[in-house]
């Protein structure tokens, strides 16, 4: 069995001063990745534009880069997800905001409306730059969720093609989970038991997933478990930002109903404050 | 199933000295609750009702250990209210029905309420009950009733009121003014009397046994009435068969009105936060580390309550003078509570008619000394040493709460709190953004550290959050608390944070806080933690004259010597003395160059609160080279014969009957015990002066007295230690 998740990378163009930044990180990855690389502009097409854009992608047009620029007018929003559509694209790159005078970013409003109706996988940058920025650690969930497994074999192929050298599957434990509430000391000393066996069933089933991925991924990789208690889907941020991972990788939400953006939870939490870089693996 | 057959057998073996310390509790407790009870205007009995059923229901259906329940002091404002408004049958009814949303509480684990008060709020309510108990009562202490609406005019009265005092006329008044100094001069000074014969019955009952003993004297020896005008005793304590037969009729009429629900709402909220508090600082004095469920002693308490308000007693809350009281004389179960009870029964059916001997002005002085504890110029020192802005938060608290009440008191201070956070980091939406966020993670290291982080902002809004990951984790355990992706920490976190510290390091866990380094505005909001654990001052630029000395000892003896405060007492934490006693710091070091043996000056206080007793002693410290079995030794006196009849066994020497008699030694490895005291030591410890010794396994702790040794005492405790040292080594 051999990873490739991959096909064709999309990203869409704006003229904005990120705009080589943006083209450079996803002009890598394809290369990386082997994939073909699309860019979207939403907008009349013009000679001048087209021409902007390819000088930007020279470089990498020598490093044999298979490329197509597509122009649309209409709604950013409309026009992106209709083309990832048309032209088969399984990863969307987009570039994330910084907000002011902080080191916190997030995701903007057309960014976050279509990181939340795409249906192929989507990666977040938070700071794009010209120079690669080597992709050290990469955390992705363990989640109890039938595509956990395709975020975890998302996860090896991007290590080995980005050359990572440590993966942590991290599995969050909530409260409910645990559902002893802890008041004194007994209560306290039974809540830790059932947190142990939550901790090694936990651990055994993420294993059976890693065992499942082919070897020569992992032989490069040192992998790591590590269980964290806390809220699903906000806690795993929390956690590659305190660890500073490179990478976080997420599987997609199930669904978004109008109540889970009011209630915020698992992937909502993570659009309000990137905590480095993010891939929700569709 | 043996362990639970053990904990049957242990709870007999520890039934005797329980038995014991309820009796000591019942002593403080009889005249605390008719005082508690006439300052809210309830009949006195009512106090004492209180106390009985509480001791008999919490101590079976509770969730804590040690604590003692009863009338509390923070109850006295709300009640006083409650009373005036809805009338006695009519309060009965509220206590009732707070004790039914306490019941209520319970059950939605709302056993964190506590927790989402800023501290510096609560430290004002509390100085404000403190104030409202102190102004009141001290009129009637100098035998001056007055009847005032604000609580504020009772205060600005005092001095109207003591130069009144000064210029009676009428023999009656007089005395009974007399009898209220002498017991509030009692209430002072009886802390700083380190006697152990005396300190067997707490200051109130001394009040109490001294001011009938007044009335004998005058009735028996004198034949004279009892000098003190009639209108300045006790009245209306019926005898027990009395109480039973007039139970009072609940009214329940106002059961729709706003006052009704009002002073509902105020009974229990204060109820809960007084218990919740006093549970959180008995639980740090249990010698056994227990954890308290409170969720199931708020169950308890309102179940109490309930019955209490039927039976024509006040709110049951946990109270904390009396539960350290039972700490202190051995209390570890809650039997202690039930006997408690027990004992105010027995007072009840034997004693009632005497306790009409007991004359006001003396019960009213024990509360004036309760409500100056409650707003002691100290507590106000400590919040400035903590910052300008908490003692913005307590000024609007303490005065909202004596112009307006309780209830609006408490939420000014919050509203307080809120703007003050929001004006020091300049940002309003750091707190509406971050507000619901689930800000802390928490996960085991490798290593089995625990490692905790919080993002954003940690204040009493969202402190809960980071209470429930760390109760989670077994004391025992190393914990790390992150705060470097955090941008605010308040001071009630840091306060709670440093609770947990003590926690851990009791239960020889470690708690470290790290990331409050990298704080920007650090000089613009000083955090209460960071200037206390700093917090190793100088005396002063001089040295007293004992200093002066002891730096000669130290050069003479070629000893390192350093006057400054050490907090760092965690080598003093496995003695067995230090168990029921919180360090507060030690200095005047004296130690030779590998630092084994160890001179010292100590502050520690026992018990909390009116029953706090500061006690600063010299103390000698030595590293041994071997290990040692745990043994405590000190002198036989009467005491420790009732000691040893309250459970605590003397071991005995064989063939050294003499040293047996002399000597009471304690511990529970009684073969390597007896074995260790051999023929020469014993030899040494008969010649030479008594000393309490106590071994922790690895060194030992010498001191003689529970004061601070002059430069003679020192030198000979001092030779004492070190030529014990080479006995044993």
């Amino acid at each position: 069995m051999t990873l490739k998740p991959f096909h064709t990378i999309g990203i869409g163009v704006a003229f904005s001063p990120n705009l080589v930044s943006n083209i450079y990180e996803a002009s890598r990855l394809a290369l990386f990745f082997d994939c073909k690389l699309l860019l979207i502009h939403v907008g009349e097409a013009s000679e001048k534009k087209e021409k902007e854009i390819e000088e930007v992608l020279q470089p990498f047009i020598t490093e044999q880069l298979s490329y197509q620029i597509v122009f649309k007018t209409g709604d950013p929003v409309e026009v992106i997800l209709s083309a990832t559509k048309t032209y088969n694209i399984d990863l969307l790159i987009i570039g994330a905001l910084k907000r002011e005078n902080l080191l916190k970013y997030y995701v903007g409003s057309i960014a976050r409306k279509i990181t939340r109706k795409a249906k192929c996988s989507i990666l977040l940058l938070t700071k794009p730059s010209v120079q690669r920025v080597p992709c050290q650690h990469i955390v992705v969930n363990g989640l109890k969720d039938p595509r956990t497994q395709e975020a975890i074999s998302a996860a090896f192929f991007v290590a080995n093609k980005l050359g990572s050298n440590k993966i942590t599957v991290v599995e969050e434990i909530t409260k409910q989970q645990v559902a002893v509430s802890v008041e004194d000391h007994r209560s306290l000393r039974k809540a830790n038991i059932v947190k142990e066996r939550l901790v090694l069933r936990e651990d055994s089933r993420v294993k059976k997933i890693i065992a499942e991925i082919p070897q020569e991924y992992k032989d490069s990789v040192l992998v790591k478990t590590q269980p964290i208690f806390g809220k699903r889907g906000y806690s795993i941020g929390h956690y590659a930002e305190v660890v500073r991972a490179d990478l976080l990788v997420m599987n997609a939400p199930l669904k978004m109903s109008f109540w889970d953006r009011l209630f915020p939870h698992d992937i909502e939490y993570i659009l309000t404050e990137l905590p480095t870089d993010v891939l929700i693996v569709q | 199933m043996s362990p639970r057959k053990n904990n049957i057998k242990t709870f007999f073996n520890q039934l005797p000295r329980n038995i014991f310390s309820g009796f000591v509790v019942s002593l403080i407790s009889l005249p605390l609750g008719l005082g508690l009870a006439m300052a809210s205007e309830a009949p006195p009995i009512a106090g004492v009702i209180t106390a009985i059923v509480s001791g008999l229901v919490v101590s079976i259906l509770g969730g804590s250990h040690v604590t003692i329940t009863g009338p509390g002091n923070g109850m006295v404002g709300v009640t006083l209210v409650a009373i005036t408004a809805l009338g006695l049958n009519g309060a009965y009814a509220a206590i009732i029905c707070s004790g039914l949303v306490m019941i209520a509480l319970g059950f939605l684990k709302l056993g964190k309420l506590s927790d989402f008060f800023p501290s510096s709020a609560i430290q004002g309510m509390l100085a404000a009950i403190g104030l409202i108990i102190l102004g009141k009562q001290f009129h009637i202490m100098l035998a001056h009733k007055i009847q005032r609406t604000d609580a504020m005019d009772y205060l600005i009265e005092i001095p109207v009121t003591i130069n009144d005092a000064l210029h009676y006329e009428r023999k009656g008044l007089i005395f009974a003014a007399i009898i209220g100094v002498v017991s509030l001069v009692i209430m002072v000074i009886y802390p700083k009397l380190r006697n152990k014969y005396l300190q067997l019955i707490p200051a109130p009952m001394w009040i109490v046994l001294l001011s009938i003993g007044f009335s004998y004297y005058f009735e028996l020896v004198l034949h004279e009435d009892n000098p003190i005008s009639k209108s300045y005793m006790v009245s209306g304590i019926p005898h027990f068969n009395e109480i039973i037969t007039q139970i009072p009729t609940v009214d329940f009429s106002q059961l729709g009105s706003v006052p009704f629900w009002s002073s509902v709402l105020a009974l229990t909220l204060i109820a809960s936060i007084e218990s919740l508090l006093s549970i959180k600082a008995v639980d740090k004095l249990d010698p056994e580390n227990r954890r308290s469920n409170v969720n199931k002693d708020l169950k308890a308490l309102g179940v109490a309550s309930i019955g209490s308000g039927f039976l024509g007693g006040l709110n049951v809350v946990t109270v904390i003078a009396r539960s350290s009281v039972n700490v202190n004389n051995g209390g570890s179960n809650t039997s202690s509570n039930f006997f408690h009870a027990f004992f105010l029964v027995i007072f009840i059916v034997l004693f009632s008619t005497q306790l009409t001997r007991v004359p006001l002005p003396a019960l009213m002085a024990i509360l004036v000394f309760t409500g100056y504890k409650l707003a002691s110029p100290t507590v106000i020192r400590n919040i400035v040493f903590i910052g300008k802005e908490q003692l913005i938060i307590f000024f609007v608290t303490l005065f909202v709460t004596l112009k307006i009440g309780l209830i609006t008191g408490i939420i000014s201070g919050v509203i307080t709190t809120l703007i003050i956070h929001i004006i020091i980091n300049k940002s309003f939406m750091l707190f509406v953004r971050n507000l619901m966020k689930p800000n802390v993670l928490m996960y085991k290291e490798d290593n089995g550290n625990y490692y905790v982080s919080v993002k954003h902002f940690c204040s009493f809004l969202n402190y809960y959050k980071l209470k429930e990951k760390l109760d989670a984790i077994p004391p025992q355990c190393d914990v790390i608390v992150d705060f470097s992706l955090c941008n605010f920490v308040d001071h009630t976190v840091m306060e709670n944070l440093n609770g947990y510290q003590d926690m851990f390091t009791k239960n020889d866990g470690h708690f470290e806080i790290v990331g409050l380094d990298t704080y920007k505005a650090d000089s613009e909001h000083p955090l209460a933690i960071r200037r206390k654990l700093s917090g190793t001052r100088l005396f002063g630029r001089h040295l007293t004259k004992r200093q002066s000395q002891l730096q000669t000892i130290a050069e003479d003896f070629s000893l390192g010597y350093n006057p400054t405060k050490c907090k760092d007492t965690l080598f003093l934490k496995d003695f067995l003395f230090f168990k029921t006693k919180q360090i507060n710091h030690i200095y005047n070091r004296l130690f030779n160059d590998i630092h084994s043996i160890n001179l010292f000056d100590i502050e520690f206080s026992e018990g909390e609160f009116i029953a706090k007793e500061v006690v600063r002693t010299t103390m000698l410290h030595i590293d041994l080279e071997n290990e040692v079995p745990i043994f405590t030794l000190d002198r036989e006196g009467f005491l420790e014969k009732v000691y040893a009849l309250a459970g605590f066994k003397d071991i005995p020497i064989q063939d050294h009957d003499d040293f047996s008699k002399r000597f009471y030694l304690l511990g529970e490895d009684v073969e390597g015990i007896t074995s260790f005291f051999n023929d020469e030591l014993v030899l040494f410890f008969e010649s030479n002066p008594y000393y309490h010794i106590e071994s922790n396994g690895k060194s030992l702790l010498i001191f003689s007295k529970e004061r601070l040794a002059s430069i003679k005492e020192l030198k000979a405790l001092l030779d004492f230690g070190k030529r014990l040292q080479k006995t044993i080594d």
